[in-house]
C-alpha cells in the first residue's frame, strides 16, 4: 500500500501550452511519490474536492503536471500565480510498471492523457528499453510535450483527428503506420481511445484510467469499476490497470 | 494540562469522542498504513449488506459548495467477509470501538445481518443504516417511518447483546418522531444525522452529475442542520447521541457535543483529508484548554 503526504508547494511556473492547457511546477517535498502513472490531489481555495492531476515527472522536491481547463476549478488552478502555494496529497494510485517491457515499448497518448508517458518513457530509458510514443490530439494547436518527448531521444509520431499535423485520424490509426516491433504498451487517454487501442494491440499492456474521485486515496470508494478481477478502486488499486483486468 | 478526552457510550468508554462515520473512512484498514488508527475514539465501518454489492454505477461523486453528494450505494463485500476478515484485520492493529454499520432491504436482511455480527468478538457496536439514501427499495424507507424504525430496531435487539444504534435519516419531517420511535422499542443509542437527498446537473451536458441522478449530500454545509437535529434529539430522548453531519473541526466537535451528542463522527472532510479525523483528536486538548474545559462529560447546554 502507497504511503501519502501531504504537505504545501509553491508554485513555480503555470504556463499555457496550448490553448486551455497548461503546464504546472510545483517545489515542494515530493519524496512520496514512488513511480511514473501516479497522481496528486490539489486543494484549491474554496472548492471542496481536491483535483486530482497525473504526474508528468517529478524530482524528489519537484513535481510536474499538465492538466486541461475543464471546469471552474482548473480554470481557477488556471489563474494562480507563481509564488502561490497549494496543499498537495502526493503517493497516491499505484503507477505503470515498466519492468514489464521486455525489449520495447509502445506509448500511446491522447489528449491529457501524454502526460504520465513522459516520465514513464523516461524511467523505460533508464531501464535500457527501446521506446516509440504515439500522441494523439484533435487538432495541431493542441498538440503538447512533443519536443520534450523528442529532447529524450524516442520515436515519436503524431496523430491529429483533423489531419493538421502528422497521421490523420486517431491514434490507432497511427499505430496501424507502424511496425509491430514491441512487446508492451501502455496508454493514457480517453476511455474509447483506450479500448480501442487495447483492442488493436496484440501483445499485453496496460492503461491509466480516469474515474471522478472523492477522496483519490481509496476511503470513499466513489471511483470503483468493474475489472476482470472484480470491483476495484481507480484511485487506490489504479489508475493503471493490466489490459486483461479491463472489461470497458 | 492533560485533559482527560474520554467519553462514555452506554457501558462503552472511548479514548476520545472522535469516530470516522460509516462510508468515509473504508474499513479503516485502507488508511493503517498512513497513521495509528489507535488515535480514533471509534471507527464507523462501511456499511454492510447481508449479500456483497457492487453499489451504483459510476460518477458517483458530485462536489458542491461546501460539500459533495455521493451515491456509492453501498458498496461492500457482504456481511460474512465483514465478520470474517476485515473486522479480525482491523482489530489486530486496533484497540478502540469498532462500528459495524449495517444496511438492509428487509426487517428480515437486518436482523440476519445483525445475528451474525452478533458472533463477531470485534465488533463493540452495531450502527443500524436506516437512512441511506442511495439504494432502492430499502435503507431511507425504513428511516422515515416510525413504525418500521420501531420494528427493526425491536426486532434487531432480539438477536444481539450488542450496543445497537439507530442511524437515522435527517429527510424526515419529524427527527424526534423517529428518534423517540427506537428508544422506545429499545435502541441503546443513536446516530445523526446521515445524509440529505441532494442533486447536482452538469450544465454543459444536461445531465444529472451522478449517474444514480440524486445521491446523499454531506460537508460542512449541513453542520447546522445536523446540529440542530442533535440538539432537539438529545434534548428529547435520554439515550447518547452520536453526532454527525459536516464536522471539520475541534471546535464543531465541541460545538456538537454542546447541543447533546456524547461523540462525534466526522464523514467528508476524511475525504478531503485523510487525517482529518486524527488532526480534530490532536487539536481537541489545546481548544478545551482555550474554553476552560478539562473533560468531556455534560458539556451539553
Amino acid at each position: 500500500m502507497s504511503k501519502l503526504a501531504k504537505g504545501l508547494f509553491e508554485i513555480k511556473g503555470n504556463q499555457a501550452v496550448a490553448p486551455g492547457c497548461y503546464l504546472l511546477s510545483l517545489e515542494g517535498d515530493a519524496s512520496a511519490v514512488a513511480a511514473s502513472g501516479q497522481f496528486v490531489q490539489l486543494a484549491l481555495p474554496g472548492r471542496y474536492l481536491r483535483r486530482p492531476i497525473s504526474i508528468c515527472d517529478y524530482d524528489a522536491r519537484h513535481l510536474l503536471l499538465l492538466y486541461k481547463v475543464v471546469g471552474a476549478g482548473t480554470d481557477q488552478l488556471s489563474e494562480m500565480k507563481v509564488g502561490e502555494q497549494i496543499e498537495v496529497i502526493s503517493g497516491l494510485g499505484n503507477g505503470f510498471c515498466p519492468e514489464n517491457t521486455t525489449q520495447k515499448a509502445l506509448l500511446v497518448g491522447g489528449g491529457m492523457g501524454v502526460a504520465p508517458l513522459y516520465r514513464l518513457a523516461k524511467d523505460l530509458l533508464a531501464a535500457g528499453k527501446a521506446v516509440h510514443v504515439i500522441l494523439g490530439f484533435n487538432t495541431a494547436a493542441e498538440v503538447c510535450l512533443e519536443t520534450e518527448f523528442k529532447a529524450l531521444g524516442v520515436d515519436v509520431t503524431i496523430s491529429t483527428a483533423d489531419g493538421s499535423k502528422g497521421v490523420k485520424g486517431f491514434v490507432t490509426d497511427a499505430i496501424q503506420t507502424l511496425p509491430q516491433d514491441y512487446d508492451y504498451f501502455y496508454t493514457c487517454g480517453p476511455m474509447v481511445m483506450m479500448k480501442a487501442v487495447c483492442q488493436l494491440c496484440p501483445t499485453e499492456g496496460e492503461a491509466s484510467l480516469e474515474e471522478r474521485m472523492g477522496c483519490g486515496f481509496g476511503i470513499c470508494y466513489g471511483c470503483t469499476i468493474k475489472t476482470a478481477k472484480g470491483a476495484k478502486r481507480v484511485c487506490a488499486d489504479g489508475p493503471v490497470f493490466a489490459k486483461g483486468d479491463l472489461l470497458w | 494540562m492533560v485533559k482527560d478526552l474520554t467519553v462514555k457510550l452506554g457501558d462503552l468508554t472511548l479514548n476520545n469522542p472522535v469516530i470516522p462515520a460509516s462510508g468515509t473512512f473504508g474499513f479503516g484498514l485502507e488508511m493503517q498504513d498512513e497513521f495509528d488508527l489507535n488515535v480514533l475514539g471509534g471507527i464507523s465501518l462501511k456499511g454492510s449488506t447481508l449479500e456483497p454489492r457492487f453499489g451504483n454505477p459510476t460518477p458517483r461523486i458530485a462536489e458542491c459548495r461546501e460539500g459533495l453528494i455521493n451515491s456509492v450505494g453501498l458498496q461492500n463485500p457482504g456481511v460474512d467477509v465483514l465478520i470474517a476478515e476485515k473486522v479480525p484485520a482491523l482489530r489486530k492493529v486496533y484497540k478502540g470501538c469498532i462500528i459495524a454499520n449495517i444496511s438492509g432491504f428487509s426487517v428480515d436482511e437486518y436482523v440476519e445481518c445483525c445475528r451474525r455480527a452478533d458472533a463477531c468478538e470485534g465488533i463493540d457496536m452495531l450502527e443500524v443504516n436506516i437512512s441511506c439514501p442511495n439504494v432502492h427499495g430499502g435503507g431511507m424507507a425504513f428511516g422515515t417511518d416510525p413504525k418500521m424504525a420501531a420494528l427493526i430496531t425491536e426486532s434487531i435487539k432480539k438477536v444481539t447483546s450488542k450496543p445497537v444504534y439507530i442511524k437515522l435519516s435527517p429527510n424526515v419531517t419529524d427527527i424526534v418522531a423517529m428518534a423517540k420511535a427506537c428508544e422506545d422499542a429499545g435502541a441503546d443509542g443513536l446516530t445523526l444525522i446521515n445524509t440529505l437527498l441532494g442533486m447536482r446537473i452538469d450544465i454543459r451536458r444536461r445531465k444529472p452529475i451522478v449517474a444514480n441522478t440524486m445521491g446523499g449530500f454531506s460537508g460542512p454545509a449541513i453542520f447546522p442542520l445536523a446540529l440542530r437535529m442533535v440538539y432537539q434529539v438529545a434534548h428529547a430522548c435520554k439515550i447518547p447521541v452520536i453526532g454527525c453531519g459536516g464536522v471539520a473541526t475541534a471546535e464543531d466537535v465541541i460545538e456538537m457535543m454542546m447541543a447533546g451528542a456524547t461523540a462525534v463522527q466526522v464523514g467528508a472532510e476524511n475525504l478531503r483529508n485523510p487525517y482529518a479525523s486524527k488532526e480534530i483528536v490532536e487539536a481537541l486538548p489545546a481548544l478545551m484548554d482555550k474554553l476552560g474545559i478539562d473533560n468531556l462529560n455534560n458539556l451539553s447546554i
